[in-house]
């Protein structure tokens, strides 16, 4: 059985016809292309796959696709605008906070929403907002001179 | 290499060009690439532990929908499929060679541990793959399991192997057992530890994939894995599984969510999807789910170890006596059996003069997953049994724990240094590690630190580990003499274009390291030109020459001196072109900056011209140059390199939970010449936290019967951000010998430094409870409890 799914990604209407079981990142992924989405553990816990759902970070291994009918959804992909990186991937970037680069789509979207949440977090306050995004390569510690970075580039 | 002015890439925190790929969700990895009339493949893995295959009835689910066809390991064998080989011969203390067990990709009768293969599903989708799987009747007869090394070599156990008596792979030794013995016998004091070597699984981000295609009219098989050594899989796979002539097989490892040992070996997914393609003859794609990789990818540590230092009256280290039993898994994975011995046994000098060293070790088949090299691999156990021992040297002597270091160490003047253990160390300086980690940490103001903590009620402790590690593996005919069946060379091309950009092809493999950035810093040095004309290519068997692939610190002391060398015919060519252009003896030509000058003159080619006059040789050297500006360079190192440094954590713990917190963590490396300052700080931070993760956080855990009960991210505790403090990393650099770009590697450093740095500083923080040892990881439950035996007595 096949339903249809209507939503906005990346600024775009898109409507697939999916099985009810398939899971909002293989609908970015395997319908849509959008493979800066990624899925590294299937119980809810890495944060590889963090995309916006209506401006909010959410795992989209853990969304069915069926429950983001009439949702906007941002990805990776949708973060730069005309080509100018966001803040938070600048700062990524300046501060090395990323290494294979498997964890930092989550990472970034995760950190996009807590200076959301708050504009100007301590050290703790990231790592704990962090709690939920796994990194192995970095041991953190440039994520979260990134995020500071980033924090005080938006002006928080 | 001249030392580098200031206006050179070497040196300088060049941000990296990787980044921006991956920042905006364009990288490629594996599980990225989909091939037209793509199918899917999904694994039936073992449920048991151990057990034989009475029966698989296959006929339910080959009839569900879009089931393609399902193989089991006798459609493999009647194939002449071979099994999956291991690289690295052994031998026991008698001569004879280790025990060496076939490797099917999918077993045929047999089951080992659990997750082991039994059948593939093939489908036009992935979850049609999953559901007739479900359909699959497997009838088990069980067996009784041997799953801990302990158990595993107790009488009576039960056999993995029926080939493996007492289930022993080899019984390994190394050093001088005569004279230890001797220098045992006249010790005024002898130190004792039982040490335990948390088993690891490594849990780089990216799950393993495969996904293989076949092109029919070429005849031509390409492969697609998440690897750290494409050309390493393409031999082993072509050569001794598939039996597939290495021109008609490509194995491409794109884009590589992290490794760490993992994505070295040649795992049976990748044959299971290259020769299913061949038959169906269209593209099959594996990726795991992490519970899949928590079954299947190599697991590392797993040592069990008595160890004993024999000391004088005054401290000073007079022998060392170790035995260790190493846990393989099952099967043996590509380079298990190089881990507990030539990658262990000969890192126990240490950065101490013991003169008289014996270590022997037992690895031992059990039914769990094979046991591989994880980020480190024998180092960090060598390291920490060593750095435990001299801490408990220190506590038994009562002589401080920095002192009894510098007592012991290897002077900075006693290089090259030959240890009693095989290996001749070429540079290092501990003490100034030391000193400058003591400095940088303020050791000195511990007392009033643990003092404020007390007066909180909690618990301070400080540890230190003072270590030197063994990379940039590793020379050929060292190595093939110690049992290895490849050499460990590396490649590198450099093909200067006729426009005078460059592009270089190298046989490592980056899966994180940004080895895009820092070789081509390299390379702009070398040949004089900007950063933004060189491009690095890697990963790709059909564009790199060959090479062994990045694991072991090698990429930049081996791969990176192939490339220094490629560099250096380019600019030896390209000296004699000039030569000829300007009319000039070729001993007068210099070369600086990216000219080409009549040394006194100012008479002087760009390499760009004197690439243009080689590709476009109107006016050449014809008669003794060919045109063209391109070389290629196979470097076989002379020597390991020797990193080496001081790790000091500080901890805090609260006695109520016994949650322990790293509140401080210095790390002091000394890893050669430092191309790229931010990445290699990068690098050192990443090995630190899987470090304090082995000491703090992570342990497989089987039960009893052989069942995994850290199967997944919920059961296995990863480290988090806020399981981290900030790190302080800091060099102090002693220059490689024997490369030409002095570098000695950084990126195992902080895994195999850190563990007993923590422990040493938990066990501190603890002393006044009477511990005086704990194994890894030291759990909130773990310290509690011995707070609370502590208090009884």
């Amino acid at each position: 059985m096949q339903v249809s799914v209507s939503l906005t990604v990346n600024g775009k209407a898109v409507t697939a016809a999916v099985e009810p079981r398939t899971l909002l990142v293989q609908l970015l992924r395997e319908h849509l292309e959008l493979t800066g989405t990624h899925v590294g553990c299937d119980t809810s816990q890495c944060g590889a796959c963090v995309v916006h759902v209506d401006g909010a970070s959410a795992k989209s291994c853990t969304l069915l696709a069926v429950q983001c009918d009439g949702t906007s959804i941002t990805t990776i992909e949708g973060l730069a605008k005309d080509g100018v990186l966001h803040p938070m991937q600048e700062a990524f970037r300046e501060h090395h906070g990323l290494q294979c680069g498997f964890c930092t789509p989550g990472m970034v979207m995760s950190a996009v929403d807590l200076l959301q949440h708050n504009a100007k977090p301590s050290e703790t306050e990231i790592r704990e907002w962090l709690e939920g995004n796994i990194c192995r390569c970095t041991g953190y510690h440039n994520i979260v001179k990134a995020v500071q970075h980033a924090a005080q580039q938006m002006g928080g | 290499m001249p030392d580098a002015p200031s206006n050179y890439q070497i040196g300088a925190s060049v941000k990296r060009r990787e980044d921006l790929r991956f920042l905006t969700g364009n990288g490629n990895y594996t599980d990225d690439i989909n091939r037209p009339g793509q199918l899917y493949a999904y694994i039936l893995r073992s449920t048991q532990a151990h057990a034989e295959i009475v029966s698989i009835d296959t006929k339910a689910a080959r009839a569900m929908p879009g089931v393609v066809t399902i193989y089991t390991g006798a459609d493999m064998a009647a194939d002449g499929i071979g099994g999956l080989p291991c690289g690295w011969q052994i031998h026991s203390k008698d001569g004879s060679p280790m025990v060496e067990p076939s490797h099917p990709p999918i077993v045929v009768d047999r089951v080992r541990h659990v997750g082991d293969n039994v059948a593939v599903v093939i489908a036009d989708s992935l979850a049609q793959a999953k559901d007739a799987a479900e359909a699959i009747a497997i009838d088990y007869k069980a067996l009784p399991a041997a799953v801990s090394v302990t158990a595993a070599v107790a009488p009576g156990a039960p056999l993995v192997w029926d080939t493996a008596p007492g289930n022993q792979c080899y019984d390994w030794h190394l050093g001088d057992k005569a004279a230890t013995e001797a220098a045992f016998a006249a010790a005024k004091t002898i130190a004792k530890v039982d040490i335990v070597n948390n088993r690891l699984i490594p849990n780089a981000m990216e799950p393993r994939a495969a996904l293989g295609d076949f092109n029919p009219s070429s005849g031509e098989y390409t492969l697609f894995t998440t690897s750290q050594n494409p050309h390493v899989i393409r031999l082993l796979m072509g050569a001794f599984v598939l039996k597939l002539p290495e021109h008609k097989l490509r194995v491409v490892a794109p884009d590589v969510g992290g490794g760490f040992g993992s994505k070295i070996y040649h795992y049976a997914e990748e044959a299971i999807c290259t020769w299913a393609a061949g038959k169906l003859k269209r593209p099959v794609k594996w990726t795991a789910e992490r519970t899949e990789s928590f079954m299947t990818d190599a697991h590392g540590r797993d040592h069990v170890t008595h160890a004993e230092m024999a000391m004088d009256g005054e401290g000073r280290f007079l022998a060392l006596r170790v035995s260790t039993k190493a846990n393989m898994g099952a099967y043996l994975s590509t380079f298990a059996p190089a881990v507990p011995t030539y990658l262990y046994g000969t890192l126990l000098a240490g950065v101490y003069k013991t003169p008289a060293i014996y270590v022997e070790v037992q690895a031992v088949f059990t039914n769990t997953t094979p046991v591989d090299a994880y980020r480190g691999a024998g180092r960090p156990e060598a390291t920490f049994l060593l750095e435990r021992l001299v801490d408990e040297c220190a506590r038994v002597t009562g002589i401080d724990r920095a002192d009894i270091r510098r007592r012991n160490f290897i002077a900075a003047d006693a290089f090259p240094y030959q240890t009693p253990v095989a290996l001749q160390y070429d540079s290092g300086d501990y003490q100034g590690c030391l000193d400058a980690a003591l400095a940088a940490h303020n050791y000195a103001g511990f007392p009033a630190r643990k003092a404020e903590s007390e007066k909180a009620g909690k618990l301070r402790g400080i540890g230190l580990s003072t270590y030197v590690e063994a990379c940039g593996i590793a020379p050929s005919a060292v190595v093939g003499s110690l049992g290895a069946r490849a050499g460990l060379f590396e490649v590198g091309k450099v093909r200067v274009h006729p426009t005078g950009s460059v592009t270089v092809f190298t046989g490592t493999h980056s899966h994180g390291q940004g080895h895009e950035t820092t070789f081509a810093q390299v390379v702009a040095d070398a040949l004089g030109v900007g950063m933004d004309q060189v491009d690095i290519v890697h990963g790709d068997t059909a564009n790199v020459p060959f090479g062994m692939g990045t694991y072991g610190s090698r990429s930049l002391a081996v791969g990176g001196s192939a490339i220094v060398k490629a560099c250096d015919k380019i600019v030896a060519k390209a000296k004699k072109i000039a030569a000829h252009l300007l009319e000039a003896a070729e001993a007068d030509i210099e070369f600086k900056d990216g000219m080409f000058k009549v040394a006194g003159t100012d008479r002087q080619k760009a390499l760009a011209e004197i690439s243009l006059a080689a590709y476009v040789p109107h006016n050449y050297p014809i008669d003794e140059l060919e045109p063209g500006l391109e070389e290629t360079a196979f470097y076989d190192p002379k020597n390991f390199t020797f990193p080496g440094g001081t790790h000091i954590c500080e901890v805090e713990i609260d006695p109520e939970t016994g949650v322990t917190r790293v509140t401080q963590f210095t790390a002091v490396d000394d890893v050669g010449r430092v191309i790229n300052p931010m990445i290699v700080e990068g690098q050192v931070h990443g090995g630190l936290a899987q470090g304090i993760g082995q000491a703090l956080l992570e342990q497989c855990v089987y039960d009893a019967a052989g069942q995994l009960l850290t199967g997944s991210m919920m059961d296995y505790c990863m480290p988090r951000a806020d399981d981290l403090p900030l790190f302080y990393v800091g060099q102090h650099t002693t220059l490689c010998t024997h490369n030409p770009l002095g570098v000695k590697g950084c990126g195992e450093v902080g895994a195999i430094g850190s563990p007993p740095a923590v422990m040493n500083a938990v066990i501190d923080a603890l002393k006044g409870y009477g511990v005086t040892n704990m194994d890894m990881p030291a759990t909130p439950e773990k310290v509690w409890r011995a707070v609370q035996s502590g208090r009884k007595h």
